[in-house]
C-alpha cells in the first residue's frame, strides 16, 4: 500500500517535472528566436543599406549638376549612418570588426562635408572626385563580400546565435561561414589606406593627436601634483594622497592624484608638463542648497582667478538641482573664443568647487591675435535667415565643420518660441553654424 | 576723540536701524522673492514666480515651468527694457522690485496648477479660473498636498543633444556597470559611453553603443535593468558636460574578471577602482 503511494507520488512528480521542463525550454526557444531575429534584422538590414550605398555613390558620380549633387550627397550620408547603425547590432564585438564601421563613418563625413557646401562657389575638386571615384570601388568590393555572407545564411539556414555562441566560447568552427564571410570583409576593408580620401576628412582625429602640445611649462615631480590637489580641494597633509603616472595608451602624460577624508573624495588629473589640472572632482554629499546660482558664479570667477586662469568670462550656467555648472569661454578684445572652455561646478549649499574640467582650454588655448574682420556686423548680419529677430550680435571664434578656427559674428536671435544662435563667417559671409538652443525639457514623470 | 566714537555710533545705529527696515519689508513681502540674484539657468520657486509676474504683465508667452530658459531670459530683458533698467538679463534687487511693482503673482493658484501638474498661464486681465488648464495630473492624487510644499519646477535642464531618456540609458549602464566603484570611476565609465559615440568605430548613438550586443557586461546580464541611483546620474551629467577621468579611452576591463586575452594587449591608460581603462 505504501509503495504504491509512493510509486503514484514519484509518477506525478516525474511528470510535474518533465512538463515544466518543457515549458521553460519553450520559453527558452521562444527568447533566443527573438533575438535571433533581432540580429537577423539588422543583418539583412545592414547589406541591403550597403546595395543601396553602393548604387548612390554610383548616381553621383554620374551627375554633372551641382543642385543635384548636394541631395544625392546627403543621401549617401543618411544610408552610411543607418548602414553603421546595423553594424552596431550585429554580435560582431568579439571580432575586430573596427575598420568596416571606421569606414563607414569616413564615406558619412565625406559626403556630408561636400553635400552641406556652397558647390557653386567650390564644386568639387579633382581629388575629391577620386575620392568618390575610389569609395565607389570600395563599397563595391564591401557589397560583394556582404552579399556572399547574406546568400549562405539564406541558403544553409544559418543561426547568429551559433555565430555568438562559436565566438564566446573561442572555438571557432572550421565552417562558420558567418565569422569567415565577416573576417574577410574585415580584411579588405583594413587595405584601404585612410589618406585616399583627400583632405575634406579626418581632421577630427588628427585634431585629438595634438594632446596639450601648445602648453608649456616645466615637468613637475608627483609631490608637486599633490600639492596642487590639496590646493583645489583643501584636504590637508594629515590624509594620505594617491598618485600614478598614466599608462602607455594615453598620448600624453599626467599623474592621477586622489585624495580622501571620510566625508569627501577628491580627485584629479593633472598635466606632467606645467602641472596643469585637466579635471578635478570633489565628490561629496550636497546638501539643501542655501546659495543662488548667481552667487555660485562668483564663487565659480573667483577661483579661476585664484588659479590663474586669465580672460575668462562667464558664457553659459545652468542649475541641475543642487549643483550650479557654469562654462567660461577666452575673451579676448571683445572677441569670444569658444574652443577654449573651462566648466567649473559649484555645489549650491556652501558655494564649495566641486568640479573643474579644462581639457578643450588646454588642448586649444595658445597666444592668438584676431585679424580684422573683412565684412562689418550689418554686411554679415544680411547672410541670417530674414526671419531671424537678433537679440545679441559678437565677434566670435568657432570650430567649423572643417575643423578650422574662424573668426565669425554671432548672432542670438529668435524665430517663433525657439532661440538660435549663428554664426557667419566674419571675413566670406559663409553660414558657419546654425544651432538651435535648447529648451528645457519637461519631466514627464518623476524618475530620480 | 570723543566726536569720532559719537560718530562711530551714530553710524552704526544707522546700519542696524537700516538692516531692520530691510528686514521689516521683506516680511511685508511674504509672498514675493527670495533675495537671490536670479539668473539664466536657475531653476527653483524664485523662477516660478519670475515667469509668473512676467506672464501677468504679457512679457513672458511660455509655459511656466520653473527652468530660467531662453524664453524667460528674452522676456525679461524686454522687461527690463521697457521699464528703462540696465538690460542685463539678472533678475537683481532693483528689477525684482519693479516686477513685483507692476505685476501680481497669484501663488496659490499657481501652485495648485503646477501640483495637479496642469497645463495653465497667468495673464493679467483674464479670469484665471479660465486659466486653469486641462488634462495633467488625471486625477492621481486629489487634494492631499499639504500646503506648505514648495512648488517644484515641472522642467529640468539637460546638456545639448541629450535628452532625460538618453541620460537615463546612460544612467542605467553606469550603475550596472560601476555602482561598487568610486563616484570618479563611474563618471569614468559614462565617459567611455561618449567617447565611444564621438569615435568612428563605434555606432553614433548612446542606445547604440549601449546596446551594442557584447559590449557591456551588464547589458548581457540584465544589470542594466537595475534601478540608478542619484550619483549614476550626475557621474553621467559631469560626464556629458565635460569631465573624461577616463581620458578618452575607449574600453576598460575588471582585471579580476576578463575572460578575453584580446583586452589585455590594448594599449592602457590608467586605473581607477577595479576598473583598468584603455585605448
Amino acid at each position: 500500500m505504501v509503495r504504491s503511494i509512493l510509486i503514484a507520488v514519484l509518477v506525478i512528480g516525474v511528470a510535474g517535472t518533465a512538463f515544466w521542463g518543457y515549458q521553460e525550454h519553450q520559453e527558452k526557444n521562444a527568447i533566443l528566436i527573438n533575438a535571433e531575429n533581432n540580429y537577423q534584422r539588422a543583418f539583412h538590414e545592414l547589406t541591403y543599406q550597403v546595395d543601396l550605398l553602393h548604387d548612390k555613390i554610383g548616381t553621383t558620380l554620374a551627375m554633372n549638376s551641382k543642385k543635384s549633387l548636394s541631395p544625392a550627397l546627403a543621401d549617401v550620408w543618411r544610408l552610411t549612418s543607418q548602414a553603421h547603425s546595423d553594424v552596431g547590432q550585429l554580435p560582431l564585438t568579439l571580432l575586430p570588426f573596427n575598420k568596416t564601421e571606421e569606414f563607414l563613418s569616413n564615406i558619412g563625413d565625406f559626403s556630408y562635408r561636400v553635400a552641406v557646401r556652397d558647390l557653386d562657389d567650390k564644386p568639387l575638386s579633382d581629388k575629391e572626385y577620386k575620392s568618390l571615384e575610389q569609395l565607389y570601388k570600395q563599397s563595391a568590393d564591401i557589397q560583394k563580400e556582404l552579399r556572399k555572407v547574406q546568400h549562405l545564411v539564406i541558403k544553409n539556414n544559418l543561426r547568429w546565435m551559433d555565430v555568438e555562441m562559436a565566438l564566446a566560447s573561442g572555438k571557432e568552427k572550421a565552417d562558420n561561414t558567418i565569422i569567415n564571410g565577416f573576417q574577410t570583409v574585415e580584411k579588405n576593408v583594413t587595405g584601404y589606406d585612410e589618406a585616399s580620401f583627400g583632405s575634406t576628412t579626418f581632421v577630427n582625429s588628427q585634431k585629438r593627436d595634438e594632446n596639450f602640445k601648445k602648453l608649456k611649462g616645466e615637468q613637475i615631480s608627483k609631490k608637486e601634483a599633490v600639492a596642487i590637489l590639496r590646493k583645489y580641494s583643501g584636504i590637508d597633509e594629515s590624509n594620505d594622497a594617491k598618485v600614478a603616472s598614466s599608462g602607455k595608451g594615453s598620448n600624453f602624460k599626467f599623474y592621477s592624484v586622489s585624495i580622501g577624508n571620510g566625508e569627501t573624495e577628491a580627485s584629479m588629473d593633472v598635466t606632467q608638463k606645467g602641472g596643469y589640472p585637466i579635471w578635478y572632482i570633489n565628490n561629496r554629499e550636497v546638501k539643501e542648497s542655501k546659495i543662488s546660482l548667481n552667487k555660485a558664479a562668483e564663487h565659480a570667477t573667483n577661483f579661476l582667478k585664484e588659479n590663474k586662469f586669465e580672460k575668462l568670462e562667464l558664457f553659459e550656467s545652468v542649475q541641475y538641482d543642487k549643483l550650479g555648472i557654469f562654462t567660461y569661454v577666452t575673451v579676448i578684445d571683445g572677441v569670444r573664443i569658444y574652443p577654449d572652455s573651462i566648466k567649473v561646478k559649484v555645489a549650491l549649499d556652501n558655494g564649495q568647487i566641486v568640479g573643474f574640467a579644462a581639457e578643450e582650454y588646454l588642448r586649444n588655448n595658445h597666444d592668438r591675435e584676431i585679424a580684422k574682420p573683412s565684412l562689418t556686423l550689418e554686411e554679415a548680419k544680411k547672410e541670417t535667415n530674414p526671419n531671424l529677430k537678433v537679440m545679441e550680435e559678437r565677434q566670435a571664434v568657432i570650430v567649423n565643420d572643417l575643423n578650422e578656427e574662424v573668426l565669425c559674428y554671432e548672432y542670438l536671435g529668435m524665430l517663433g518660441n525657439d532661440t538660435y544662435r549663428i554664426f557667419i563667417n566674419a571675413n566670406t559671409g559663409e553660414e558657419e553654424k546654425v544651432e538651435k538652443l535648447k529648451n528645457a525639457e519637461p519631466i514627464y514623470e518623476e524618475v530620480l | 576723540m570723543n566726536s569720532r566714537f559719537k560718530w562711530l555710533c551714530t553710524s552704526v545705529v544707522m546700519v542696524l536701524v537700516c538692516s531692520f527696515m530691510m528686514i521689516s519689508s521683506e516680511g511685508e513681502k511674504a509672498d514675493a522673492f527670495t533675495n537671490q540674484v536670479i539668473q539664466h539657468g536657475a531653476t527653483g520657486e524664485d523662477v516660478i514666480e519670475l515667469q509668473s509676474r512676467l506672464q501677468y504683465i504679457g512679457y513672458y508667452n511660455g509655459k511656466i515651468d520653473g527652468v530660467f530658459g531662453w524664453g524667460t531670459y528674452w522676456a525679461l530683458r524686454n522687461f527690463q527694457y521697457e521699464f528703462g533698467l540696465p538690460i542685463d538679463g539678472l533678475a537683481g534687487a532693483e528689477t525684482k522690485e519693479k516686477l513685483v511693482k507692476a505685476s501680481k503673482y497669484n501663488k496659490k493658484f499657481v501652485q495648485e496648477q503646477i501640483q495637479k501638474g496642469k497645463k495653465f498661464s497667468h495673464y493679467g486681465g483674464t479670469d484665471l479660473s479660465k486659466q486653469k488648464g486641462t488634462g495633467g495630473g488625471g486625477g492621481g492624487k486629489p487634494a492631499q498636498q499639504p500646503k506648505e510644499t514648495p512648488s517644484k519646477p515641472t522642467a529640468a535642464n539637460t546638456p545639448n543633444g541629450f535628452s532625460q531618456n538618453d541620460i537615463q540609458i546612460m544612467a542605467n549602464a553606469v550603475y550596472g556597470e560601476a555602482r561598487g566603484e568610486p563616484y570618479e570611476g563611474q563618471v569614468a565609465v559614462a565617459a567611455v559611453i561618449l567617447n565611444r559615440i564621438d569615435s568612428a568605430s563605434f555606432p553614433n548613438t548612446a542606445a547604440g553603443v549601449i546596446f551594442e550586443p557584447g559590449a557591456f557586461t551588464a547589458v548581457a546580464d540584465g544589470q542594466i535593468y537595475l534601478t540608478p541611483n542619484d550619483k549614476a546620474r550626475e557621474a553621467v551629467l559631469d560626464a556629458i558636460n565635460g569631465w573624461d577621468p577616463s581620458s578618452n579611452a575607449l574600453y576598460y576591463f575588471n582585471p579580476v574578471t576578463a575572460t578575453s586575452d584580446w583586452i589585455w594587449s590594448r594599449p592602457q591608460i590608467k586605473q581607477i577602482g577595479k576598473h583598468i581603462f584603455c585605448n
